[in-house]
């Protein structure tokens, strides 16, 4: 056994690692597993927090874990989490279900405009392209307020505001980023893939639809995630046009459990964790493929 | 279709133009006709518009009366704005570097074949996932002064050590409530730290085996080699950066219940500008707060593209 490893061990060049390496390392792993723990502590808050009873809330000093102080913990306070989808009015699962509809539909959207675009600037040769990429490069840098108060205007005019319409309509007209993004990444595939097909007498929007977009699974799956958290997140859209509270979504419904003088932290906590682990349990199985999708290959150009 | 084609001739001087650039042209707008009425309907009119009714009086209701630069003059004039633009500017400042210094430094520890990699890179990914109101209100709860498990951290350290200290008042505290806002923004790096991971990953390795020829130790490949060559993504985070922060609402709106307390620490531009535009609904006044905002973010971006001398762009060739 030993004789073996010690042969193993000649066979590779650079076995050993000098001192000062392995200190490296050793400073390097624990510099990352503090900051890790650090990232880590406002879940834990989160989670300990929702297991609390109403009047383990305010005890000094806080509770690290729930079940520090036996007298305030005789219960099973799971009760909080099912608490937390009743107590609101309307019950919160409407507001999850708003927020699924309106990311689903907003990555069709993005799934729609941004690929055809991104196509259009990198698989096609054209004059007035680089113009066109140049223009799309600089809205990244365009602030949303500038162009709000008009659009307010203009989805009141047409009865939007009150509806979803206008957290998902614009989702279907191209987002810069995306664009960037996946024509990154088309720009890395061989041209002479689309040249075979043109040969074989291939319409340019079969090229896009069975060569170009196949191939660009793992940038789609990505601004798919991007898009879908976008939604999933977002406040300030929702606070400006949704108006009923049966078309909220999950971040103006967080709130219902606010109120002037006090906060139900417990039931607020609750539910913040059922909204995030979803989340985080599909992240876990995108992972991989989003890593991969994003390509800053020719970023430099 | 005509006028297109009458683009495309324009667009290439003194060349017939073929067949195949013609049809190309075709194809090309047409794939990216979406987007073109994306730019076209979602942003061009509206900045056009929104400058328009900078220079009205515009309650939503009536027809925009023009009344020359009053609501500019306004804006100089009104001293709860000069102290939002204050606090804005105060955390952009701070905001920025902690950023930009905390996503690209775990990214470069990362990068440094660490074992272990998917899940450092998961776990510094998660809080992007955590929605923004979600996110604010566990800062609310882990921040309180009495109640919150950042004091009880600081003073159960200090007291090891022999101290008995109070912490700060965080989000309770003028003081304090901007700097905490910061560690909120630090703590979601992870998107910015993903994406100097891409560009880190694509520095050539040779380079680095170049470098290591000549003599270089790690600090020197590091800070000669790998980071110019990703100059070009801080550049972009910071213009990012830059534009999301002078922009910031959410996280200080939902921390002050919306009204910028405590003091008016947490009174920031984009909240104020809410505030005109869809609580008053002075649309004209706040389009003259949106247009200020916007030249202000292309006078500072100007200014980050003119010294941009350190911004490294390699000698590929332009694609």
């Amino acid at each position: 056994m030993a004789a073996s490893s010690l042969a193993l061990d000649q066979s590779r060049p650079r076995a050993r690692r000098t001192p000062l390496e392995v200190a490296l390392s050793v400073v390097k792993h624990a510099v990352l597993l503090a900051f890790g723990l650090t990232f880590l502590l406002p879940f834990w808050w989160m989670v300990a927090t929702s297991l609390k009873p109403d009047q383990a809330m305010f005890h000094i000093p806080p509770l690290l874990v729930p079940w520090q102080d036996p007298d305030t913990w005789n219960e099973l306070v799971f009760s909080n989490y099912p608490r937390a989808f009743t107590f609101t009015r309307p019950p919160f699962t409407v507001f999850i279900w708003n927020t699924i509809v309106i990311a689903a539909l907003s990555v069709g959207g993005a799934l729609f405009s941004n690929p055809l675009a991104a196509y259009g600037l990198s698989r096609v040769r054209w004059p007035g392209r680089g113009l066109l990429f140049g223009v799309t490069l600089s809205t990244l840098f365009l602030p949303v307020f500038v162009t709000l108060i008009p659009l307010f205007l203009i989805y009141r005019r047409l009865g939007w505001i009150g509806t979803p319409l206008p957290l998902i309509v614009p989702t279907y007209f191209g987002n810069p980023l995306f664009i960037f993004l996946l024509r990154q990444f088309f720009m890395t595939i061989p041209q002479e893939l689309s040249e075979a097909a043109r040969i074989d007498g291939a319409s340019e929007l079969r090229i896009y639809w069975n060569v170009i977009l196949p191939l660009a699974k793992p940038a789609l799956a990505t601004i798919a995630l991007f898009e879908f958290l976008q939604a999933w997140r977002d406040f300030f859209g929702p606070l400006l046009f949704l108006i009923r509270k049966e078309t909220y979504t999950i971040s103006l419904g967080l709130n219902f459990y606010r109120f002037e003088y006090e906060t139900a932290w417990g039931l607020m906590m609750a539910m913040s964790v059922c909204v995030t682990l979803p989340i985080i349990i599909l992240f876990f199985f995108v992972q991989r493929t989003f890593i991969q999708g994003i390509t800053l290959t020719g970023i430099k150009g | 279709m005509e006028w297109v084609l009458a683009a495309a001739n324009l667009a290439i001087p003194r060349r017939r133009v073929s067949p195949i650039t013609r049809r190309n042209t075709l194809v090309g707008l047409a794939f990216c006709t979406p987007w073109l009425i994306g730019l076209l309907a979602f942003r061009a009119y509206p900045i056009l518009a929104a400058f328009w009714y900078s220079f009205t009086d515009y309650q939503g209701m009536n027809e925009p009366e023009f009344i020359g630069p009053g609501n500019y003059v306004g804006l100089f004039r009104d001293s709860e704005l000069a102290v939002a633009a204050g606090n804005t500017f105060q955390y952009t400042l701070m905001a920025i570097p902690a950023a930009i210094v905390t996503a690209l430094g775990l990214a470069l520890i990362l990068n440094s074949k660490t074992k272990g990699l998917p899940f450092y890179r998961t776990l510094f990914f998660l809080p992007i996932l955590v929605p923004d109101v979600a996110l604010s209100l566990v800062w609310l709860q882990m921040f309180n002064p009495q109640f919150g498990l950042v004091n009880l951290l600081i003073e159960s350290i200090a007291r090891l050590f022999g101290y008995s200290i109070a912490g700060p008042g965080w989000l309770a505290s003028t003081e304090w409530s901007k700097p905490t806002l910061v560690l909120l923004n630090v703590w979601t790096v992870g998107q910015a730290m993903v994406i100097y991971l891409a560009a880190l990953q694509d520095v050539p390795q040779d380079l680095l085996d170049a470098a290591a020829v000549d003599g270089a130790n790690w600090y020197q490949k590091i800070w000669h080699v790998t980071v110019p060559l990703v100059t070009p993504v801080i550049f972009y985070q910071l213009v990012i950066g830059l534009i999301a922060s002078l922009q910031l609402f959410t996280q200080p709106f939902v921390i002050s219940s919306g009204i910028g307390q405590p003091g008016q620490s947490l009174l920031f531009y984009a909240m104020l500008l809410y505030r005109q535009a869809f609580i008053y609904f002075n649309m004209g006044r706040a389009s003259a707060m949106a247009w200020t905002l916007f030249l202000v973010i292309l006078v500072l971006s100007y200014v980050v593209f003119r010294t941009s001398g350190w911004v490294h762009y390699g000698g590929e060739e332009k694609r």
